[in-house]
């Protein structure tokens, strides 16, 4: 065990900060309008499906906010931490490939060497409106 | 017994003279995955192809030809790292029967190095979560849970699996790699680290998480999250096999433009004996109300143990440490939201059955595909990534991470070699608490010691100290310089030495470990003094 004895007082004195998981801004503040429920889920193609689920983006927003108490004036966005680096260019040689096999082998659907897609060009109906048939 | 008493044999000297063969370690490893299948660490057991890898390492052997340390040497890789030919799920619906053509780098490189792959392990789904509990096969149980330690102190007598109700969780998101490692499986698991997710389970199973600077190892392979911040972790029982395995999978990698182009050699660390040109700072943002007394209690006992040697010890100030979380979460769940954005059914993974139109089958296979906690982090990434939000948010948390990092580089600038923090708030909690709250609050809470590492680039350690009151595992952080992974590991080397952290005792597992451990003392692969 240990060698030697510690004091285990405290070492560092406390800070003053506050909880980490105190849920700044209030709850279900309405700041998520249809509007933008309908265009969130249009871009990125995955519904909320719930109330609840709206609630956590309004809570996740609301976690978020708190940024804005940080000064960042004259500070530029960082990137990167390899920003200072030079990215490493490769010469443009074709050394493998030929392997469109490989390539196609996870589609579920593929006619000859293309994978099969719906039609596009049909905007996105609301999914409640839109009834897949279950899955495999 | 503790890992630092184990004798002078390793694992790997015990296969160079012959002691045991490839092929007895790798049934070895895997009976004990088989009795060890209620801990849900892995996902899928490559048996054939680890017995077939052990075939041919004994051929090496006999030859004389060995390729080096790790030769013969069980690994588990999370599954969240592309292997060739078998199965890579991520823990996701989306991902379920997705067999990648190709190995991911890191992968390759220990295969080159003639060890064996046990199999892929459980994670929370798409390594997102603090518990490993949030995957589609199931949550990881923490082998802690049935160790002799804690039970005795909870008064229980040892009990299998089948007759418990209060597991412990691994922590997450390699809970998977950890629990395969502390039970004792394999002897180095690789697990991904965005924002803890090897130290945190490392520091709750007992064992070394190490977090290596970003650029040193490469990402090729590794199916993104963040991709400013992964890094593929390595998890292992003692910082010498850690520093063996860096060894192995540092250096560039042209498929992954984002490895630095200096030159690595493999490395043994050499033992530091004098610590008195050391300083050590302890960051006091770091000391927060939800620290749990115990842990508190050990961090001030390891800094007096660096002062009590002659260390210099001081107080450092990261003065944007309580902003760090909240920028985290946005420039993670926006990086969440691009990178999520490949799976849609057509070149792989899940698709559902829906042909309508494009748009609407894209829609229904990334509803079915993904769980609640992928889908909302999509869908908070996409909020703060839309344009009247971009510059208030994305840019916003962009500044704020270059301040963080800022702060580190000023902390190691004024002469401070080494950090030493917490690597969580507490040990491991019953399952059954953790899951009173939901993900997004879980992560918060448990990756507040670990993410500003990620979001600085820095090199990270979790070293195992002591068992708590409970008698469970608790772990200490140490951050390095970047690039100075090396350093940080000869540093946490004589750490692990001082405190002297014991074995997990597996009571209904006694006959294999006692095999593996007692008779041939082989619980490293490296040698331990």
């Amino acid at each position: 065990m240990w060698a030697w004895v510690g004091r285990l007082g405290l070492r560092v004195p406390l800070s003053g900060w506050r909880g980490l998981t105190s849920k700044a801004g209030p709850q279900g503040s309405g700041q998520i309008t249809a509007e933008v429920i309908e265009h969130l889920e249009h871009l990125a193609l995955v519904n909320f499906g719930s109330r609840e689920a709206v609630e956590r983006l309004e809570k996740a927003i609301a976690f978020a906010d708190r940024l804005r108490d940080v000064d960042t004036d004259g500070v530029e966005p960082m990137e990167s931490v390899l920003e200072d680096r030079c990215l490493y260019l490769r010469s443009d040689d074709v050394i493998e490939g030929n392997c469109a096999e490989k390539v196609l082998q996870n589609s579920h659907r593929v006619m000859e060497e293309y994978f099969v897609a719906p039609p596009g060009n049909i905007s996105l109906a609301k999914v409640d409106e839109c009834e897949p048939t279950p899955c495999d | 017994m503790t890992a630092g008493d184990i004798v002078k044999i390793t694992v790997s000297a015990g296969l160079k003279q012959g002691q045991i063969t490839p092929t007895e370690l790798c049934q070895k490893c895997l009976s004990l995955i088989k009795k060890t299948k209620f801990l849900n660490a892995y996902i899928t057991v490559t048996e054939e192809v680890a017995l077939k890898q052990a075939e041919e390492s004994e051929k090496r052997y006999s030859k004389g030809q060995s390729l080096g340390d790790l030769d013969g040497i069980p690994f588990a890789v999370k599954d969240n790292f592309s292997t060739s030919g078998i199965e890579t799920t991520c823990a996701s619906n989306m991902l379920k029967g997705y067999v990648p053509p190709y190995n991911a780098t890191v992968v390759q490189k220990l295969l080159d190095q003639g060890a064996l792959l046990m199999g892929k392990t459980n994670l929370d789904e798409f390594a997102m979560g603090s518990g490993s509990t949030d995957g589609v096969f199931g949550p990881v149980k923490n082998p802690w849970s049935y160790s002799k330690q804690y039970r005795e102190k909870r008064k229980q007598k040892p009990l299998r699996a089948n007759e418990d109700s209060d597991w412990l969780i691994t922590g997450g998101s390699s809970g998977g790699s950890a629990a395969a490692v502390s039970a004792f499986t394999c002897f180095a698991a690789l697990g991904s680290d965005t924002g803890g997710s090897t130290r945190n389970p490392a520091a709750l199973c007992g064992l070394v998480g190490l977090k290596p600077s970003y650029g040193l190892v490469s990402r090729h392979g590794l199916i993104p999250l963040v991709n400013s911040m992964d890094v593929p972790g390595i998890l292992t029982r003692c910082v010498d096999d850690a520093a063996i395995i860096l060894g192995v999978l540092a250096g560039q990698d042209p498929k992954d433009s984002t490895t630095v182009q200096d030159p690595v050699k493999p490395f043994v660390l050499p033992s530091l004996t004098d610590v008195s040109k050391l300083c050590v700072g302890i960051p006091k943002e770091y000391l927060v109300p939800e620290l749990s007394s115990e842990v508190q209690s050990l961090w001030s006992k390891a800094a007096d143990l660096f002062e009590s040697q002659g260390a210099k010890v001081i107080e450092v100030s990261l003065p944007h440490t309580s902003y760090s979380i909240v920028c985290y979460h946005v420039l993670c769940t926006s990086e969440v939201a691009s990178n999520m954005a490949r799976f849609d059914g057509l070149e792989y993974g899940h698709r559902c059955n829906n042909d309508v139109s494009l748009e609407a089958m894209y829609a229904a296979t990334r509803r079915e595909g993904f769980n609640d906690v992928v889908r909302g982090r999509i869908l908070s990434g996409n909020f703060f990534l839309l344009k009247e939000n971009y510059e208030n948010y994305f840019i916003k948390a962009q500044k704020v991470r270059r301040l963080i990092a800022n702060d580190f580089m000023d902390v190691f600038n004024s002469g401070v070699d080494v950090l030493l923090t917490p690597t969580t708030l507490r040990e491991a909690i019953p399952y059954s608490e953790f899951i009173k709250e939901d993900n997004r609050t879980r992560s918060a809470q448990d990756d507040i010691f670990t993410q500003a590492v990620n979001m600085a680039g820095l090199p990270a350690i979790s070293v195992p100290v002591a068992l708590s009151n409970q008698g469970l595992p608790v772990g200490l952080q140490f951050i390095g310089r970047a690039f100075c992974d090396q350093q940080l590991l000869i540093i946490a080397k004589w750490f692990e030495k001082q405190v002297q952290f014991p074995i997990i005792q597996l009571q209904e597992l006694i006959d294999d470990y006692s095999a593996i451990i007692e008779n041939e003392k082989f619980a490293s692969v490296s040698l331990t003094q």
